[in-house]
């Protein structure tokens, strides 16, 4: 490996620290519940280690303890996870000359999720390959190993501090969107419109699942922004 | 065995939605207002994704409130994702301690 390529990979590992911290404890409650719900601890793991994603697992075993068809489970897959195609394309617009290798496209695409796009999508330019893998990696593991020891010994936490660490995710996101907002304010304004869609979603559309839900608000709000505060397209941005 | 096909079906659609976007447009986008909508896209996910849901992500609402108002002030002073993350279940959790022995 370049020293370019390992400072790379080493900056993705820095920087996923904090979101395996957070997986390890979101994971943790999804082993409880998929224990809880009938399944083994090892089906509970495999599910976290392919499917690497909270909202959509949760779903999952609760079709799969319903007793579900499998159509029924790929659409309920499909709708809360949908999100990640946007991401994905958000995403594809940021990668360097490196991802000219498909491999790389199809080795970091089962790693986007909230979090790891949030943060890889936040950094200054473009993201390289070895970026991303480090980056995912901790995550990874950390949401492998936290749905392990939720569903082999999930009651040796107390409730009261399980229940606050799932919160650690939510203070990350407003660690990423708050910043910007103050320094333009396209963003403040764009932040405040979807925040103020998704609430109305949420009270007033209670039927439309969650996933649905941040696909309509991010659609509209960015759509309104594009239009209504158009950036000037002259940067060239520099690789990370 | 059925337990097997569930998660294989669950991999795979998740992995699709995921991998698809990511292959299929490999060059920049051109036109300005797509640019400019993607640009924008982060954070109009990441807004809707947090508001509500984060009111609702501790065991009672007082709690998330506090940690959500704790988690805003130090973003907005610029500190570090781990900082503003572990203050946020900080707060919850001391909350959540302080509801149990006082109330």
């Amino acid at each position: 490996m370049t020293t370019q390529t390992q400072q790379a990979f080493r900056k993705g590992v820095r920087q996923g620290i904090p979101i395996a911290l957070g997986y390890l404890s979101v994971s943790f409650s999804f082993g409880i519940l998929a224990v809880k719900s009938g399944l083994s601890v090892s089906a509970a793991v495999a599910i976290s280690m392919t499917n690497l994603t909270s909202a959509g697992q949760a779903a999952g075993i609760g079709v799969i303890a319903a007793g579900g068809s499998y159509l029924e489970l790929a659409l309920t897959q499909l709708c809360i996870n949908l999100r990640y195609a946007l991401m994905g394309l958000s995403l594809s617009q940021k990668l360097d000359k490196g991802f000219s290798h498909m491999i790389h496209r199809f080795l970091t695409a089962f790693g986007i999720t909230d979090e790891i796009f949030a943060v890889a999508i936040s950094q200054d330019g473009q993201i390289s390959a070895p970026y991303l893998y480090g980056l995912i990696l901790l995550p990874f593991t950390g949401w492998s190993i936290g749905t392990l020891l939720g569903a082999a010994a999930g009651e040796i936490l107390p409730k009261l501090l399980t229940d606050a660490l799932g919160i650690a995710l939510y203070g990350m996101f407003f660690a990423i969107f708050i910043p910007p907002m103050r320094k333009q304010k396209s963003v403040a304004f764009a932040v405040l419109m979807a925040a103020g869609c998704s609430i109305f979603c949420k009270y007033a559309l209670p039927a439309l699942s969650s996933g649905f839900s941040i696909i309509l608000c991010g659609v509209l709000t960015s759509a309104v922004c594009a239009w209504r505060f158009p950036r000037t397209h002259t940067e060239q941005e520099e690789s990370v | 065995m059925k337990i097997a096909y569930s998660i294989l079906v669950m991999a795979a659609v998740t992995y699709l939605i995921r991998m698809l976007p990511m292959t299929i447009f490999r060059k920049k986008i051109q036109s300005p207002f797509l640019q400019d909508f993607l640009y924008y896209i982060p954070y109009a996910v990441l807004s809707a994704m947090t508001i509500p849901a984060v009111f609702y992500a501790t065991a009672d609402i007082p709690s998330a409130v506090l940690a959500t108002i704790a988690a805003v002030l130090l973003a907005w002073k610029g500190f570090p994702l781990i900082v503003v993350a572990l203050a946020a279940s900080g707060t919850a959790f001391l909350t959540a301690l302080a509801e149990k022995f006082l109330f």
